[in-house]
């Protein structure tokens, strides 16, 4: 038997171990998000982190690896009106990126025909650590999400069969899915799947404040800021905990009903202790995003503070127990307060042109 | 060169094979078993619209739509062994002939003497996001407002019924708790079906919807007649359904 050369032998070494190597990637499970981890798209601009000090998010692309194509084709999806009946309403449409994905301005957002909802359009960042969306919490699952705005006869009165039908007329949909999910036949899976890494990816953790407790340049709060962050963590984050600025629960924040008569979170459980109860929204981003409450109904943070300190409904059933005697402050407390809020806006996630209408 | 192209070859059958999921051999060792569902009201087999049933309150209905989910099946041998069909969600629609029937491949082959279902999507379907073919959302079958399948579903009208045009309508759906209608059904065969690869048996399962009212628990259509979200009035009718599948017969 020849003695093999040296040459061959070496290419023989790096052919093995190329052989080692493509079998551990072919078999590599979705890569696992770990603290302060990332999950890497090779060569393209779209990652998620989970932002240092954070707790470990929900939903993490499970069975919905994120890739580039699929984020582009949720991104399209997003801004693509043709996801409502009469192709006139996109999510985008009451999902502003100036306004940190809510609908600036308006209490209660206009639908198909103008038809008005009865719900304040909520801001969307940071919706991997939320185990339930809606204000009302009906929904169970980021990907479950869309069908419910796309379902409303007030939102985009769409059925599904006739948005697979719209999409797969459209060659450059099919070739989207193809490259997205390996199959130019479109289903609702691969819609939702997209645009849950489309809106999945959407994370907030750059304003002052993060800046701030990740001690970076650019941190340096000032003694109203400071003073306006224990004044929150006194009387606010019993409900908005950091770093997420909520706690997730659905409570009564002594807001008297309209005639709309919305039960909140009540309409899911039938329960009467969860009645007239909502979802604590986060306090992030409140800059780009009046009006405030479940209905759109105070304009601006003085009004906020202003019911807390006098306008709460005590006799509310399920007020929450630490409404009864309002949130009283000096107005010097008010202006920290204030300060220290407007330190959670993040301008870069407004400015961040990945999430924007290509 | 030869030996870089065996190389490369060497490479492309180690990747290929490392990623190969352990499917079970198709051989003799295997066969299939098909089930049939067939839809009743007693005694007759369903017509939708045109005919007339009685519930066990006494009120005259006739129905214009049924379907149920079916999953998580498994067949049980004589000696305490089972096969769970992998990825296990079947539709059944009146309306749809093609849902009745469906068959299950690359069963171990053996004596069977039982199969065992879920009336319903098990609750990790419910919680885990999009899904898709039976569990597609399209179908109509599926809470978008409160997450969740529909795992059984009756509409009709009965001149009982106090619904907007004497409409019946019972979606009937709840995944978790106490209001949970998700029930098991264990269906024994009349006598062992042999599985292998030369046997198809067909296995012939009968629905009867008038189990849907009682008893036991007996459905008023003056106080009862719509229902589209969970709850404990649903987790009684559930109570109720979980007796209506039989095995009419098998052919072996």
């Amino acid at each position: 038997m020849p003695s093999v050369p040296h040459t061959k032998l070496y290419r023989l070494l790096i052919l093995g171990g190329m052989i080692i190597w493509i079998s551990f990637f072919a078999c590599n499970k979705d890569p696992e998000i770990t603290n302060n981890g990332l999950v890497p798209v090779p060569g393209n601009n779209i990652s998620f982190q989970i932002p240092e000090g954070w707790p470990q998010p929900i939903y993490q692309f499970q069975n919905n690896p994120l890739t580039q194509k699929g984020f582009e084709l949720g991104r399209k999806l997003f801004y693509d009106p043709r996801l409502s009946r009469d192709n006139t309403i996109s999510c985008g449409s009451c999902h502003q990126p100036f306004s940190a994905f809510a609908h600036l301005g308006h209490p209660v957002s206009h639908g198909i025909n103008n038809l008005l909802g009865t719900r304040n359009s909520t801001p969307i960042f940071n919706l991997n650590w939320h185990a339930s969306f809606f204000w009302d919490g009906g929904v169970n699952h980021i990907e479950n999400q869309p069908i419910v705005p796309i379902q409303n006869p007030v939102e985009m009165d769409e059925k599904l069969e006739n948005i697979i039908t719209k999409l797969t007329d459209d060659a450059d949909y099919r070739k989207r899915f193809s490259d997205a999910f390996g199959d130019e036949a479109i289903t609702t899976q691969h819609i939702f799947r997209a645009l849950a890494q489309f809106m999945g990816t959407m994370v907030s953790a750059n304003s002052k404040y993060d800046k701030y407790m990740r001690n970076e340049p650019g941190n340096n709060m000032t003694a109203s800021e400071m003073n306006g962050l224990q004044i929150f963590r006194t009387h606010c984050a019993g409900c908005h905990a950091e770093p997420l600025f909520t706690d997730f629960s659905f409570r009564n924040n002594g807001l008297t009903p309209t005639t709309v008569n919305d039960s909140g979170r009540a309409h899911i459980t039938l329960k009467s202790e969860d009645l007239y109860t909502f979802k604590v929204p986060s306090l992030r981003n409140l800059k780009y995003t009046p009006p405030y409450m479940h209905d759109g109904r105070l304009n601006t943070l003085e009004e906020v503070l202003d019911h807390y300190a006098s306008g709460i409904n005590t006799n509310m059933p399920n007020l929450d127990p630490r409404l009864t005697n309002g949130i009283l402050l000096t107005p010097q407390e008010r202006t920290d307060l204030i300060a220290f809020l407007n330190t959670l806006n993040d301008e870069t996630f407004i400015q961040d042109a990945r999430f924007h209408q290509p | 060169m030869r030996l870089r192209a065996i190389l490369f070859l060497g490479i492309v059958i180690v990747t290929a094979a490392s990623c190969r999921k352990k499917d079970p051999p198709a051989s003799d060792a295997t066969g299939q078993v098909t089930f049939n569902f067939a839809n009743y009201a007693g005694d007759e087999p369903l017509v939708l619209n045109n005919s007339e049933y009685i519930n066990a309150n006494g009120d005259t209905f006739t129905v214009s739509g049924y379907g149920y989910y079916i999953s998580n099946i498994s067949l049980l041998t004589n000696d305490g062994g089972s096969f769970a069909e992998p990825e296990s969600y079947h539709l059944v629609t009146e309306a749809a002939d093609t849902s009745k029937s469906f068959s299950i491949n690359d069963i171990p082959a053996g004596v069977y003497t039982a199969v065992k279902f879920l009336i319903g999507v098990d609750e990790a379907r419910n919680t885990s996001g999009a899904q898709t073919g039976a569990l597609d959302p399209m179908h109509s079958m599926f809470w978008d407002w409160n997450t969740g399948y529909i795992m059984a579903k009756l509409e009709g009208h009965s001149p009982q019924s106090t619904g907007p045009a004497n409409f019946i309508g019972f979606h009937l759906g709840g995944f978790s708790g106490p209001e949970s209608v998700l029930r098991e059904v264990t269906l024994t065969f009349p006598e062992p079906v042999l599985i292998s690869a030369g046997k198809k048996p067909v296995i012939h399962i009968k629905s009867n919807l008038l189990e849907w009212f009682g008893p036991p628990n007996i459905v008023d259509f003056s106080e009862i007649n719509i229902i589209m979200g969970p709850g404990l009035t649903s987790s009684k009718i559930a109570d109720n359904y979980a007796a209506m599948f039989t095995i009419s017969h098998i052919h072996k």
